[in-house]
């Protein structure tokens, strides 16, 4: 009967699909444990989000409305989710890996005497425990594991669990009073958030995904990968090398230790396939590879490849795609 | 400024792809891989070294400590640390298959309580377990600050306080942490311009990435001190939290086709794939 809480990822105004990605984890888990689940949300004004978070079929929806807790701060987070947890006796809570995730979950596991699972991308059940499957080693290894202590918390990994869709029944809502913040938060001061701006859709929700890497160039010349992704109504990526070259905006930065897609239809162009990047397109349903480099590893992992000059080879299939549509 | 730096030796994670697994699934297998520190450990180091550059009044006042926990050979990661230029290094015994990210947490805690450092500074994860928890346990621990998934690092001159841009979803945030406060850092913390303590001259640029250890940097390694303890010493509570079951190969993509012509391939994507 042990029952989940979910917390949602509000950004921009707006319910991300990580969130449903992670509801549909919390409905596997219920129906393994036979308890329930709930949603959490936290931020300044949720009011515009509280329509989208109650047709989750949560048994709850708990909102935590505070100001200047927009931002995420673990400091700010921390001492109200506990709370939650504690008075609702929720024994799994778990989290999209977005950026917020990872970095108020594992302070919150601490502050529960939890132990945490990152990057769930699989869980079962067996004589009343939850295992855990969670890549290691830029994922080429996967781990099952058990968390041994009576409250469980875990990140999700997006992309290997379906959005769960929206049902016409509506949960009922409940706002909550909010603790004072950790001791901490006098020592942190938030400044400001510069957005990367992008009309395109997200990377870990996208269908199509355009990747560009050091064979770009420059930050000009990038401009030939947006222009094939808005064709074909794809996202925007790049490799580490592309982002540290600063021919676009870290928050592109597919692989490892950037965003993890899984698109329908990944097309890399100019980036020579190295396994820290790699790591965030493995479970995309068709890779397509441009490179100039016949032995390039991107092509040991692509379904079709065109050994060519980008220069060349980007402007003829924007051509190509522009003719047969 | 006193900084410790937490480091990890991992199988070289150009080749995260050879790791074996045993046959009953129970244990991993590193024969013919040589060990690295984990590269956002030496990052960590990177960046601590670029913090304390011709920074205080007093250059003897900065310190900069590598700790890591793990085997004897692990000594190798920690001089190569002090080789770049750490001044001390500490090496805690524990085997990899006894800790996780809290029994590591509470360890460094101890640490820290011993030390007193002003600023932690950590990989935001290590490339073999990719969990990313650590840092964030540990600054719970101690009811610290945390900045985490540092891009850019800013010290005023006084070195009370850093002011950390994150890399994080949909942009870029910045705060401000007073110390003691604790840091784990992106990848980007190591470009050229990424940290800057407004003490190093402004024209001064650092090299792309972390730098490497020199040869008279390890004679000099030789002769730091390095101090070995064990959890025990400690009183480390060594229960884990998180328990590993098994291990397995995930699915493997194989290679397809090379076609000449884009034509070709918008046909593919179009009629076989149907992914346009
Ligand atoms: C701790 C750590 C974490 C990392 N995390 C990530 C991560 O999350 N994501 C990531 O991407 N990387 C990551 N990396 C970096 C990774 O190891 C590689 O260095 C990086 O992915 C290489 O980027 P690239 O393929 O763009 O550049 P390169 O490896 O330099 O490849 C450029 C490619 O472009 C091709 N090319 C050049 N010019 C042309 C042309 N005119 N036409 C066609 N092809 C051309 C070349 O043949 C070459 O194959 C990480 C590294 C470390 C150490």
């Amino acid at each position: 009967m042990d029952n989940i809480l979910v917390i949602a990822q509000v950004f921009d105004g707006q319910v991300k699909k990580s969130t449903n990605a992670t509801i549909t984890f919390a409905s596997r888990v219920a129906a393994f444990t036979g308890g329930s689940y709930s949603v959490m949300a936290l931020g300044d004004d949720l009011s515009g989000q509280t329509e989208d978070l109650s047709h989750l079929g949560a048994q709850k929806v708990i909102l935590a409305e505070a100001p200047g807790i927009d931002q995420g701060l673990g400091e700010q987070w921390v001492p109200i989710i506990e709370q939650v947890v504690r008075k609702g006796s929720f024994k799994i809570i778990a989290s999209p890996s977005s950026s917020i995730g990872k970095d108020v979950l594992p302070r919150l596991a601490q502050s529960l005497k939890a132990g945490m699972a990152s990057d769930v991308t699989d869980v079962s059940y067996e004589s009343d425990n939850l295992f855990y499957v969670r890549p290691m080693y830029a994922g080429n290894v996967n781990c099952t594991v058990q968390i041994t202590t009576e409250t469980e918390v875990v990140t999700v990994r997006q992309t290997e669990f379906d959005p769960f869709e929206a049902i016409a029944e509506e949960s009922p809502v409940e706002r909550i009073d909010i603790p004072p913040p950790d001791m901490a938060v006098e020592r942190i001061e938030f400044n400001g958030f510069e957005k990367s701006i992008s009309e395109r859709p997200d990377l870990p929700d996208a269908k199509i995904v355009v990747s560009g890497g050091r064979g770009l160039k420059s930050g000009e010349n990038f401009k030939i990968i947006e222009e094939l992704a808005d064709l074909i109504g794809g996202a925007v990526g790049a490799t580490r090398a592309a982002v540290d070259a600063g021919f676009i905006h870290n928050d592109f930065q597919v692989g490892q230790t950037g965003k993890i897609v899984a698109p329908d239809l990944y097309i890399a162009v100019g980036l020579s396939g190295a396994l820290q990047h790699v790591a965030g397109i493995k479970s995309s349903k068709v890779i397509v590879a441009i490179n100039k480099d016949e032995e390039a590893p991107i092509f040991q992992v692509s379904d079709y490849g065109i050994v060519a000059d980008l220069f060349k080879a980007v402007p003829e299939l924007i051509e190509e795609i522009k003719k047969t549509t | 400024m006193k900084i410790i730096v937490p480091i990890k030796r991992v199988p070289d994670p150009e080749k995260a792809d050879k790791v074996r697994i045993s046959e009953d699934g129970k244990q991993l297998i590193f024969d013919g891989l040589d060990w690295k520190p984990n590269p956002f450990d030496e990052y960590a180091v990177e960046t601590a070294l670029r913090l304390v550059k011709d920074s205080g009044a007093d250059q003897t006042a900065n310190e900069v400590i590598v700790v890591s926990i793990g085997p004897e050979e692990a000594t190798h990661q920690v001089l190569w640390c002090l080789a770049m230029g750490a001044d001390r290094g500490m090496l805690i015994s524990g085997d990899d298959r006894e800790l996780d990210a809290t029994v590591v947490a509470r360890a460094i805690a101890k640490l820290v309580k011993k030390e007193s450092p002003d600023l932690i500074l950590m990989g935001k994860q290590t490339v073999d377990g990719d969990s990313n928890q650590t840092a964030q346990m540990l600054a719970g621990m101690l009811g610290w600050p945390q900045a985490t998934f540092a891009g850019r690092i800013e010290t005023p001159a006084d070195l009370s306080s850093a002011t950390v841009t994150r890399e994080v979803d949909g942009g870029s945030a910045t705060v401000t942490v007073k110390f003691p406060a604790l840091i784990s850092v992106d990848v980007r913390i190591v470009t050229p311009q990424a940290v800057n303590n407004n003490m190093s001259p402004p024209d001064e640029l650092n090299r792309d990435g972390a730098r490497f250890a020199s040869l008279p940097g390890i004679m000099k390694a030789k002769k730091k001190p390095l101090e070995r303890l064990t959890l025990e010493d400690l009183g480390v509570d060594t229960s884990q939290r998180v328990k590993t079951i098994s291990y397995s190969r995930p699915a493997a993509r194989s290679g397809g086709i090379i076609l000449e012509t884009v034509e070709e391939l918008v046909q593919k994507l179009k009629e076989e794939a149907r992914v346009l």
